[in-house]
Formats: structure tokens, C-alpha cells, sequence
């Protein structure tokens, strides 16, 4: 491998980035505006459930009820209705989450210490949701009953249930984007590194260059390493993009150390960028370069990672997928770092994979770069 | 130093041979080319001049057939062969979004062009390529005949004693196109090995040597005087008359005349024989109202000879007796 080789072809390279002020605004705008949007819109929390009442009670009890649920920060009162066919057109239309159903009798059985009726309505159209919904109705529910017997003057002691107090660690909140951000940096910089590199092998031999360049002396090594350089400060300018606008933007908790978290999406980078040049060796055409950049790097990242969905929740069958796929072990780093604190130090396994992918990757992209035109 | 049979052969093909699946591009070709020569390949398009060019760079490997280089075997030591070449391909490879200087500098680099050399052979390139002005105008601003020459000079940055140049003046304007062969004889002329192709039959007249392939097959070669002498059969007849399309479509018809076509304002013939077919000509197309009619034989063109070669071999392949026409 000859330094000044590789120099101009880097040179070169950068030169391109540069020139071509479209690719570089997508470099660098795409991640931006990924985060944006799953930043805002892709949350699991279930926040300002609306929901209506049929209270066929109308009794101080009911309403005091009914205030109970619109004290709470998860729901909002929509609107009262009278019949249970408004209720039901409500959730049919998307209105509402929820519909309570107040029964006549509600607050004459709970003045009398009884149990009192209320039925709940949800629409189960997602089930995640729904559960949460249920949830929630049934904590209110329950702070009701406790108020009611406090107010009574703990005549009942018996039906006291557990005393639990949970404590959260690492997410107090239970906020999901104080997850869902720093594994999102992950999907988005292996999508965007891998698509880069994808496409500057192809374009040359669309563009005729690189049968200029494999006439010349210079070794795939060079092409391959040279290449690589404006690529990975770009994917670096990226993560530290990603790492502001997470904790600046969405207020997500850095516990960990920034440098830790650069140099292990530098690993990360490597292999991600490695993994387009291969792509772009053996594919030659830019429009499947691409396509398969997408596809290898997007979808698992996106899907098998850990990064929206917890891997130990998955198909027992579709768990070790998940072994091969690097930004599982990034992903686990970034959270590790982000939300634990914890760094490179405990999870040094995973960035030892990240290391052997990313010298695998590159060792495969030189390999099948042939200097040869069929 | 040019044309000089003792010199030593620095390309050489042995019964070279390329094929894509069915097809073959070059079908078993043998050639060599000596120091200092300009050799050049003449061919229609898709006759396997860029094939032939390309194998013999180390870019395309042979399916069969041996060759060497500047003395290293064509196929396991492409890389040796690399760095003691030039080559430039058909479509002026240079990076339309870098400047003149940058795409110097690139290949500068790639070449590993010794550093007190450097600056030499880039004003070198700029004042060949006429380009001083413009140092810092995107390549892809260029005009074709700038662009080319920039093209070649990069492609002898580093002054290799062999340069391949495939197809070098298509789609660049006719002054240009005379530059550029000025440039090649002065290469030439210092030394260096020019391999050029061409489809251009007027500028196989610039090569001491050349090859006319045709469908993957030399089919003549040797300098365009004997090529001249050797390979035309019959006798080419310039002849000047009204009417000549006409004419060109009766003549077509006489026994005795091979071909026919239009070559400026009159016709030129291939006729077998000399001074009879000629003399029966003329009374022919006097009698048939061209007159006035002058006939004289001709010296034959090169194109003349292409044409004869490739529609002998046509006819050979098709065992049609009388093909005439083009």
C-alpha cells in the first residue's frame, strides 16, 4: 500500500464530496431530518387518551369521578354523551380511545361502601395501546377507591392491596425516546454510511473513471482505503450531529462519555461504510448498489437491532438473526452509554464484534474489488 | 528511431482471443509492434479494437492466446505491465467535477510521478493540452478537443515508454483531431510506442504501421504503402461524369467492375483487368448520355482498400459470387 496513492485518491474523493453539494446536503440533512421525525413521531408513550362519558348517574360521586380521570396527565374529556350509541359512534370514528360508562345506582353504592359499577370501553384496534389505556383507566380507578375509603377513615383496612413503589432505573420516566433517540442514531447512520459508499465504486464505472483507474498501478487497497476517508469524517460529523440533537433537542440524558460514544460509532462507522464498498465493488451499477445498501443495512438495523424492538421479546427463531447483524451490538453500546453510564469497559464484547465486522467488511470489499473490466 | 526493423518489439499477441459468452470479440489475432512505432488499428466499430486495446492494458483478461508488454506476460503481470503504459479510453476518463489542475494532480499522484518532476509535467500537460488559462476550469466545462488532450496528457504523466489510445479523436472536431495526430507523431518521434485505434480510415494514413481488423479478425496489415499495393485487388478508376448516381447505378451492372461508389464529385471504380474495362466503360457511359466522360486510373485510398478487403471477406463467408453494391 503506497501513501501517496491512497493521499490522491482521498484527495480526490473529498474533492467529489465537496463538488457535489447535493449528496453532501444529504449526508448531512437526511440524519437531521430522520431524527426529527422518529424523534417526534415514533413514540411508544401513551399520552392525552381522549375519551367520553355516558354518566348515567349524574350524581357528586360520579362527577368526582369523572374529575379523577380529567386530573390525570394521560387523558382528556372529550365530550359527555347521553346513549350509548354516540359513545360507540365516538370510538368508531377515531374520536375516542375510550368511553366510560357511568351506571345509574354508581354513586348510592359507593356512598354505601358497595362496589361501584363503571364499564370501560376501548377500542382494541391496536393492542398495545388498548392495554396501556386499560392500564391507566384501571390506576385511576384505583386511586378513586383509595380516596373514597381514606375519606371514609380507613374503615376497611383489610383491602388495602400491596403497598408497591416502584423505582425505575436508567429511564425514571419511562419516557420511550429517551431509548428509541440514541438507537435511532444507529439505524440512520448505518443506512446513510453504507449508502455513501455504496454508490462511489459504481458511479465510476457508470461514469467510465475507473477504467482510467485500473489502468493505473494502483492497488484496490489504496482505492478502498482512500475512499473510505471523506466518507468516515462525514459519518462522524453525523454522530456528532445525532449525539446534539439528541441531547440537546430531546432532552435525552447523556450519562455516559462523549468520547466513548465517537469512538464507537468510529468502529461502527467503519464497518458501515466498509459494508457499501462491498456492496458497490461486487454490484458495479449504481441504482442495485443502492438498492442493496438499503435493504442490508436499513431493515436489520431497523428491525433486528433492539432499537425499537427488544430483542428478547422476538420469534425464538428469529433471536440469532440478530447475532450477524452489527447494529444490534451498536445499538446495545449507545444505550449502554447514553442511558447506563456504562461504557466500552462493560460491553467491550460487543465492541470487539464491531471491530471484527468492520475489518471483515473491508477485507471483503478489497478482495472483490477486481482491477478488471468483465 | 521510427519504423526501424531492428528495434526491439515491445507489444506482441499471439493468437489472442476474447469471448463474451457466444460472441467473440477477438478471435485469435497475432501482431507485434516494435519501439518507437506508431501502430495503428483499423476497424469499423465492433470489430474488437477496444477488446484487443484492453487486454493488452491488463484491463480485460484473454480467453485464450498469450501476449506481453514492455516484456511482462499480458496475464499474470498485468500490474508490472501497468505502471510502463498510458492509457487512455474512448470516453476521455477524466472527473468532470475536478478542475484541470486537480485531474493532473490526481494522476500525478496515482502515477507516483517523482516530486521534483512534478511541476515539469504538469506545466508540461497544460501547455501541451493548451489549457494554461484555464488551471482552474471544471473539466466538464471543457470542449472535447481540450478535453482530450488533457485526457492524453494524463494518461503520460509519468512518461511511459507504451501508450494505448482507443478510438482518441472520435467525436472531436477536425482541427482538433490534426492537433492531436501532431501530438501523437511527436511522441512517437521522442520515443515513445504509440498503439492507436482508429475508425477514421483518413488517419491510419498518420501510422507507420497498421492492422485492419474486421468482426475480430486482421484481415490485412503492414505499412499503409504496401497495404496499398499489396491488398487491392483490381484497379481502382477515378471517373468524372453527369450525372454520377446514376451512372454509379448502371456501372454496378457492367461485367469486369467490382465495386462502385460515390468519392466526391465522381465515382471510383475497382474493375478487374486494366486498360479494356476502362476503355468499355467510357463507351458505355458516353453512350448512355454522361458524357463527357474521363477515366483514369487511380491511386487507390486506404479506403478503397478497407472497403475491398471487408467485402472480399463478406463475400468469402457467404459464397455469393458476384456480390456487388455496398
Amino acid at each position: 500500500m503506497n501513501l501517496r496513492r491512497t493521499i490522491a485518491i482521498a484527495r480526490k474523493e473529498s474533492l467529489h464530496v465537496v463538488r457535489d453539494p447535493r449528496s453532501l446536503g444529504l449526508a448531512i440533512g437526511i440524519p437531521m431530518l430522520m431524527i426529527m421525525i422518529f424523534g417526534y413521531a415514533l413514540t411508544l408513550d401513551v399520552d392525552d387518551v381522549r375519551f367520553v362519558v355516558w354518566d348515567q348517574d349524574r350524581t357528586p360521586a360520579s362527577r368526582e369521578l369523572i374529575a379523577q380521570f380529567e386530573a390525570s396527565r394521560y387523558f382528556r374529556l372529550l365530550a359527555f354523551v347521553s346513549g350509548r350509541e354516540a359513545l360507540v359512534r365516538a370510538i368508531d370514528r377515531g374520536e375516542a380511545r375510550l368511553g366510560l360508562v357511568i351506571e345509574r345506582g354508581f354513586g348510592e353504592a359507593v356512598g354505601a361502601g358497595r362496589r361501584g359499577r363503571v364499564q370501560a370501553i376501548v377500542d382494541g384496534a391496536d393492542s398495545n395501546t388498548a392495554s396501556i389505556v386499560l392500564g391507566y383507566t384501571r390506576g385511576v380507578a384505583t386511586q378513586f377507591g383509595e380516596r373514597l375509603r381514606r375519606a371514609a377513615g380507613a374503615r376497611a383496612p383489610v383491602d388495602a392491596p400491596v403497598d408497591l413503589r416502584p423505582r425505575v432505573w436508567f429511564n425514571a420516566d419511562l419516557e420511550s425516546k429517551n431509548f428509541i433517540i440514541p438507537g435511532l442514531a444507529a439505524v440512520i447512520l448505518g443506512l446513510i454510511a453504507a449508502l455513501l459508499t455504496s454508490l462511489t465504486i459504481a458511479r465510476e464505472w457508470e461514469g467510465g473513471t475507473m477504467e482510467q483507474l485500473v489502468s493505473t498501478p494502483v492497488k484496490p487497497v489504496e482505492v478502498i482505503v482512500g475512499k473510505l476517508v471523506p466518507y468516515f469524517a462525514i459519518g462522524m460529523l453525523d454522530v456528532a450531529i445525532a449525539v446534539s440533537m439528541a441531547v440537546f433537542v430531546f432532552d435525552v440524558p447523556l450519562r455516559g462519555s462523549v468520547a466513548e460514544i465517537m469512538l464507537v460509532s468510529g468502529v461502527f462507522i467503519a464497518g458501515t461504510l466498509g459494508q457499501g464498498i462491498a456492496i458497490s465493488a461486487v454490484a458495479r451499477g449504481q441504482l442495485l448498489a443502492s438498492q442493496m445498501a438499503m435493504v442490508s443495512t436499513f431493515l436489520p438495523a431497523f428491525l433486528l437491532s433492539g432499537f425499537m424492538f427488544a430483542i428478547a421479546n422476538m420469534p425464538k427463531a428469529v433471536q440469532p438473526i440478530t447475532y450477524i447483524v452489527p447494529a444490534r451490538y451498536y445499538v446495545a453500546l449507545v444505550k449502554g452509554i447514553f442511558l447506563r453510564g456504562i461504557g466500552a469497559g462493560v460491553l467491550w464484547r460487543d465492541v470487539l464484534f464491531l471491530l471484527g465486522f468492520a475489518l471483515l467488511v473491508n477485507a471483503v470489499a478489497i478482495w472483490r474489488f477486481r482491477k478488471r473490466i468483465a | 528511431m521510427r519504423r526501424d526493423a531492428d528495434s526491439a518489439v515491445v507489444v506482441e499477441a499471439e493468437n489472442l482471443e476474447r469471448r463474451f459468452g457466444e460472441f467473440v470479440a477477438v478471435a485469435g489475432i497475432s501482431f507485434a509492434v516494435r519501439a518507437g512505432e506508431v501502430f495503428g488499428f483499423l476497424g469499423p466499430n465492433g470489430a474488437g479494437k477496444s477488446t484487443t486495446i484492453r487486454m493488452l492494458c491488463g484491463l480485460l483478461a484473454p480467453t485464450a492466446g498469450r501476449g506481453r508488454v514492455a516484456g511482462f506476460d499480458m496475464v499474470t503481470e498485468t500490474e508490472r505491465i501497468k505502471s510502463r503504459i498510458g492509457y487512455m479510453s474512448q470516453r476521455f476518463s477524466l472527473y468532470d467535477e475536478l478542475t484541470v489542475e486537480e485531474n493532473i494532480d490526481f494522476f500525478s499522484g496515482i502515477y507516483r510521478v517523482a516530486r521534483n518532476r512534478k511541476k515539469a509535467r504538469k506545466d508540461w500537460v497544460l501547455e501541451m493540452a493548451g489549457l494554461q488559462g484555464h488551471r482552474r476550469t471544471r473539466t466538464a466545462h471543457l470542449p472535447g478537443g481540450w478535453k482530450q488532450r488533457l485526457a492524453l496528457g494524463c494518461a503520460v504523466l509519468h512518461e511511459p515508454p507504451i501508450v494505448f489510445l482507443d478510438e482518441p479523436t472520435s467525436g472531436v472536431d477536425p482541427a482538433s483531431r490534426r492537433a492531436f495526430w501532431t501530438l501523437i507523431q511527436e511522441m512517437a518521434a521522442a520515443g515513445t510506442t504509440v498503439f492507436v485505434t482508429t475508425h477514421y480510415l483518413e488517419e491510419s494514413e498518420y501510422c507507420d504501421r497498421l492492422a485492419i481488423i474486421d468482426r475480430g479478425r486482421i484481415v490485412a496489415a503492414g505499412t499503409p504503402t504496401e497495404l496499398k499495393r499489396d491488398h487491392m485487388r483490381g484497379t481502382v478508376l477515378e471517373i468524372n461524369c453527369r450525372r454520377p448516381f446514376e451512372a454509379m447505378r448502371m456501372l454496378e451492372r457492367l461485367p469486369g467492375v467490382r465495386e462502385v461508389a460515390l468519392f466526391g464529385a465522381g465515382l471510383h471504380a475497382v474493375v478487374d483487368g486494366d486498360g479494356e474495362v476502362a476503355a468499355m466503360i467510357r463507351s458505355r457511359l458516353e453512350a448512355a448520355g454522361f458524357a463527357p466522360v474521363e477515366v483514369a486510373s487511380a491511386v487507390p485510398s486506404l479506403e478503397d482498400v478497407f472497403v475491398s478487403l471487408v467485402e472480399e471477406r463478406s463475400r468469402r463467408e457467404s459464397g455469393v459470387k458476384e456480390g456487388k453494391g455496398r
